[in-house]
């Protein structure tokens, strides 16, 4: 409790489960828009390969395409492996081009945005269902996370069985309630996590695992991951 | 099906079947409506009743693979000045009762899950709790 680590041991654990194959796995960065997904993806691919994944901004929607980094690799028990990551665009259910022009757009500008933006998330809907193989949830921590939108994706994510890590994000900021997340997805480990001012680094906080009785499968997954590494 | 009524959707009068044009339609779709359906079918039934500017009240929710399908074809559908996406609540998930495998494999979770779905631009949602949504729905 309390502990910092590094991200990187972090993001580690979300691939544990996908060790026991050999061919490269996919995380998937999924979460609502302005969570912090690309700087956290960013943050990602230049410890570890030394260049960035996209453009991190405050105007919502930045990330319009899907964007993979490849090839990342990462160390584990002394085996590497290797992973792509995949920041998508905030998932929504609409997407309006006039909240463009509140950001000094023109409107042909704005609709070209919107458009690659849905495009975008109809892109990160399909790979949550066919190509991704465990996923970092991001959640801005000053938010309520309790959103008809984060209730059906981790819906999603679970149906579809993948491994799922959820990051309480911008922990630095006053209102951040990283509570509220935990009891919002209780059967998922939640991760509090902020990048510096300087923009230089993220870093996240190791909690206990939560060892709620309802969380039977992800509790198994866990013991034979410990098994498998013991 | 749905009836599919051609080019009154961008805002001029509504004649005919969708009734007066200072109403609001509301669609309450059974979940045996629902049964015999393939997940498309529902999609589509859902979005061609939202975007002619009806409110639709599943008595059964959709499936988690189906919701995903659901945002996925919403978002192709979007254009400007003319669809910009649809609004979604569902009755959350008691937090206690994470299924078991099986119960997921069969879909069992989502049956009851009352859900409500309107064209962004006319429904708010005002309040929401495990009981009660409270939505405010307007004309175009
Ligand atoms: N205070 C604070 N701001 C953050 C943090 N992480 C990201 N941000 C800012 O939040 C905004 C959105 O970040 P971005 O990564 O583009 O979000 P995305 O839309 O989820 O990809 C940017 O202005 C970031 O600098 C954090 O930990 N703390
Ligand atoms: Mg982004």
């Amino acid at each position: 409790m309390g502990l910092l680590t590094s991200l990187k041991d972090s993001i580690t654990r979300v691939t544990d489960g996908l060790f026991a194959s050999a061919e490269p796995k996919r995380i998937g960065i999924y979460g609502p828009p302005n969570a912090g997904k690309t700087t956290l993806a960013n943050r990602i691919a230049r410890d570890w390969t030394g260049d960035a994944v996209g453009p991190e901004s405050h105007i919502p929607h930045e990330t319009r395409r899907a964007r993979r980094k490849e090839g990342v690799t990462i160390e584990r028990d002394g085996k590497e492996v290797t992973i792509d990551i995949v920041d998508t665009p905030g998932v929504a259910t609409k997407v309006d081009y006039e909240e463009f022009l509140d950001h000094d757009m023109e409107k042909e500008d704005a609709v070209r945005r919107s458009r690659e933006a849905t495009e975008g998330v109809a892109e990160a809907m399909h790979w949550l269902r066919e190509d991704v193989d465990g996923v970092i949830y991001v959640l801005d921590s000053t938010e309520d996370p309790f959103t008809q939108v984060n209730t059906m994706l981790i819906g999603i994510i679970e149906s579809q069985e993948l491994p799922v890590l959820i990051l309480a994000n911008k922990i630095d900021k006053e209102e951040s309630d990283i509570q509220r997340i935990a009891n919002a997805f209780p059967q998922h480990e939640t991760i509090p996590c902020r990048r510096s001012k300087d923009r230089t680094w993220t870093k996240c906080t190791r909690k206990s695992r939560s060892t709620s009785p309802n969380n039977a499968r992800s509790n198994q997954r866990r013991r034979r991951r410990r098994t498998h590494r013991g | 099906m749905p009836e599919v009524t051609s080019g009154d959707g961008d805002g001029g009068p509504t004649e005919g079947e969708d009734g007066p044009d200072d109403g609001v339609r509301v669609d309450m779709i059974s979940g045996a409506r629902m049964e015999g359906l393939t997940s498309m079918e529902k999609i589509r039934l859902i979005l061609d009743g939202v975007r002619e500017g009806n409110i639709v009240i599943l008595e059964e929710g959709l499936t988690p693979d189906e919701e995903s399908k659901l945002i996925e074809v919403t978002m192709t559908e979007i254009s400007p000045d003319e669809f910009n996406g649809i609004e979604i609540e569902t009755y959350p998930k008691s937090s206690s009762g994470n299924p078991g495998l099986f119960d997921r494999l069969m879909g069992k979770e989502d049956t009851q899950k009352l859900t409500v779905i309107g064209p962004a631009n006319q429904i708010e949602t005002l309040h929401k709790d495990e009981n009660l949504i409270s939505t405010l729905v307007s004309r175009k």
